[in-house]
């Protein structure tokens, strides 16, 4: 008989089709591993649904798949990363974060140790966020047909004051804040990637960003917009709000704090680190005279504290971004073309 | 970055431009090639032309080897991927390149085949030891810089009798592909007009040595200047040139003295010599037929040669007509003077090999150089 009847076995035992079926080994799985780490009033419902009342105020929502590998990294895993990537992605509004709803797509044969690893890494990051899972789904596929785990987050949050972030909202003239080094998480990632680990103390700087965002808001509210620069960069994001905008920006190389060893790490794999993914860092675009307040804000919460104003915004009828170089020279900071490769010499 | 920050310093380049500006004869220009694709891509990445004066100018060279290799071997290499047999693998940035019919590397792993993307051949052999049901072929490309591990691993292969690795070999000679450019008819119609110099290959030098390059000083009357990849490099071998052009001189100098010597390194040319033997003539990607311009397998390692164990079809391949890159590596036409650049031809959609990878001509003009126009406007 099918492993319907005994208790999880969260030491040794797997993900087996029976855990998406709907029946009892399903339910098992919900209460003994997903409830129990997750556990709030909403979600011990049990419903199809969650429930809930909001403030007053605009409703924001975001979305996001979570496909990494490999699921376990320096500085986090797949499980703190799903958690913070979807609050990042709501308070960039200037929301303020309230719930989430967590999707899981297992494959058939997955370790419940590593699930469980996965489940209580996420409950941890929601707890400290103070964000709960009020709502969840499980599905499980074949043998082969995923690749471990796939976890889609989806969060809501309320933007109460009236405040209302827009990259259309940028203007000539308007300064350009970064919260913190950049290219951290990227190059943490691929030094753990099987087919070229290398040695590095790095971690990914996966975390939320919702402290970060409430200071900035409330001491420097004229701030007229924000993005966290993940996949595809500084570089790509800055691309996204120059076009959006209508502008064009100019940073300055001397002034993007880099990491040493993602330095050294781009260097010898030909990348580029204006191109390399974060997950935990801000871009924020305020006009020049709030700048200095902003900066001094963003450098006294602990997830900016290494925040600097590395640009400014000019006209551009190209919506160029543009980098003033450590040389002296000027270049441009192009949107990347498909998928950065390592270059051959 | 220790050894690297040195070599990028802004207080430094400042000096060695105004350098640059006071050596200038006001009443002449310069035109220099640098060859190599990592300088290209140097330039453009530190802003290099904006510490120039007007009359020097960077001619941008063939030295990419993803750049140059032809269609029809690009086309064998996606057809030996696509071999159920086969696991084809890659340098990271071949994977991309259009082929006949836009195919490319990846678009044929996405349809099924098994490509591999590696950092070194050294990691092809291990993929060959980890699936011995497998035939496992390493697509070898490069200039002197890449060719001794290449020899190298063809050799650990013999030596572990690793019976299903081989390899697709495309490696290419620089100073064949130099002379190429000199001997050019368009080049020698144009006369002493066209290049007055060229800044030598950095890593390719740290093999091959200084010493090559000497028949060029001397048989053309070129002053070279080998330089390191680092943009403070560049500018001082800019400023020797000129020194060279002022003085009438043309000589080999070596601005790289930390890693290259005349003799080269001994041990790897050993090693490549052990291994290859010269291709009669070899195709280059906007050069044409060079006679005498790359290396293949030879017969002692025969065994190892993916040409020799699968039957690769041979296609018939042409270029677009509008594409000006024949006129762009030799430094007779700039990337603007192209009608297809930046509408038809992008990074995305390349037509032209200068716009394949980021070390090409085109691409580092494209993706870091469009905003000189734009500020001329």
């Amino acid at each position: 008989m099918i492993n319907t009847m005994n208790k999880l076995n969260l030491a040794n035992g797997c993900i087996e089709m029976v855990h998406g079926s709907g029946g009892r080994a399903m339910q098992r799985l919900i209460e003994e591993l997903f409830l129990a780490a997750f556990d709030n009033p909403i979600l011990r419902e049990l419903s199809d649904q969650a429930s809930f009342d909001l403030p007053a105020g605009r409703v924001v929502m975001a979305t996001d798949s979570h496909v990494i590998s490999p699921l376990f990294f320096n500085g986090g895993d797949i499980g703190s990363l799903s958690i913070h990537g979807t609050i990042n992605d709501v308070v960039m509004s200037g929301a303020q974060p309230y719930y989430l709803s967590a999707g899981f797509i297992l494959e058939e044969g997955f370790a419940l140790s590593k699930l469980k690893k996965i489940v209580d890494s996420m409950a941890a990051a929601a707890r400290d966020a103070g964000v709960p899972i009020v709502t969840g789904d499980t599905k499980v596929v074949e043998k082969g047909k995923g690749d471990g785990v796939f976890i889609n987050t989806t969060g809501v949050g309320v933007v109460t004051s009236d405040i209302e972030l827009s990259a259309k909202k940028i203007r000539p003239g308007c300064s350009v804040l970064l919260s913190g080094s950049i290219g951290d998480h990227g190059v943490a990632i691929l030094s753990q990637r099987e087919n070229l680990s290398f040695e590095t103390t790095l971690c990914s700087d996966s975390q939320p960003l919702h402290r970060l965002v409430r200071a900035m808001i409330e001491q420097v509210p004229d701030i007229v917009a924000m993005r966290d620069p993940t996949r595809g960069g500084l570089a790509t994001t800055l691309n996204e709000m120059a076009a959006q905008s209508g502008t064009g920006i100019i940073i300055d190389e001397k002034a993007i704090p880099i990491k040493a060893p993602v330095k050294a790490a781009c260097e010898f794999l030909g990348l580029d680190p204006l191109y390399v993914a974060n997950e935990g860092k801000l871009v924020a675009f305020c006009p020049p005279e709030k700048a200095e307040r902003l900066l001094e804000v963003m450098q006294s919460q602990p997830e900016g504290k290494e925040a600097a104003i590395i640009g400014e915004v000019g006209e551009d009828r190209n919506h160029f971004v543009q980098m003033k170089t450590l040389f002296g020279g000027h270049r441009m900071v192009d949107w990347l073309t498909g998928e950065q490769l390592p270059r051959i010499c | 970055m220790k050894y690297v920050d040195e070599y990028r310093n802004g207080d430094l380049a400042s000096q060695l431009s105004a350098k640059i500006h006071h050596l200038a004869n006001a009443e002449r220009s310069y035109r220099f090639m640098e060859f190599c694709g990592g300088h290209t891509h140097a330039i453009f990445r530190y802003g290099i032309p904006d510490l120039l004066p007007s009359n020097v100018r960077m001619i941008h060279g063939p030295g990419c080897p993803v750049c140059v290799l032809p269609m029809s071997r690009l086309n064998q290499a996606i057809e030996l991927a696509q071999n159920k047999q086969v696991i084809l693998c890659s340098y990271g940035d071949m994977m991309r390149v259009p082929g006949s019919r836009k195919m490319t590397l990846l678009k044929a792993r996405a349809e099924g085949a098994d490509v591999r993307m590696v950092y070194s051949c050294s990691d092809a052999l291990q993929i060959a030891k980890d699936n011995p049901k497998k035939e496992v072929v390493f697509f070898a490309i490069g200039f002197e810089t890449t060719t001794p591990p290449t020899a190298l691993i063809i050799k650990q292969a013999a030596a572990q009798q690793v019976g299903n690795f081989s390899v697709f070999c495309n490696h290419l000679l620089t100073p064949s592909a130099i002379t190429s450019i000199l001997e050019s008819a368009d080049i020698r119609a144009m006369g002493a007009l066209m290049l007055d110099g060229f800044i030598g290959p950095a890593h390719v030098s740290t093999v091959i040595g200084s010493q090559p390059y000497e028949y060029f000083a001397r048989e053309y009357h070129r002053p070279v200047v080998i330089a390191g990849f680092e943009p403070l490099d560049l500018l001082q071998a800019i400023a020797m040139l000129i020194q060279q052009v002022n003085d009438g001189r043309a000589e080999v100098e070596n601005e790289f003295a930390r890693a290259v010597t005349r003799e080269g390194n001994r041990k790897a040319k050993k090693h490549v010599a052990d291994v290859f033997e010269l291709r009669k003539e070899f195709e280059w990607r906007g050069l044409g037929l060079v006679p005498y311009s790359a290396l293949r397998i030879n017969k002692s390692y025969k065994a190892f040669d993916a040409e020799n164990r699968f039957n690769l079809t041979t296609t018939r391949t042409t270029e677009n007509r509008a594409c000006e890159c024949p006129a762009i590596i030799r430094g007779v036409k700039t990337p603007r003077d192209c009608s297809l650049f930046a509408i038809g031809c992008t990074p995305e959609n390349p037509i032209g090999s200068c716009m394949v990878s980021s070390e090409g001509a085109c691409a580092a003009y494209y993706s870091y150089g469009r905003h000189y126009e734009q500020n001329n406007d």
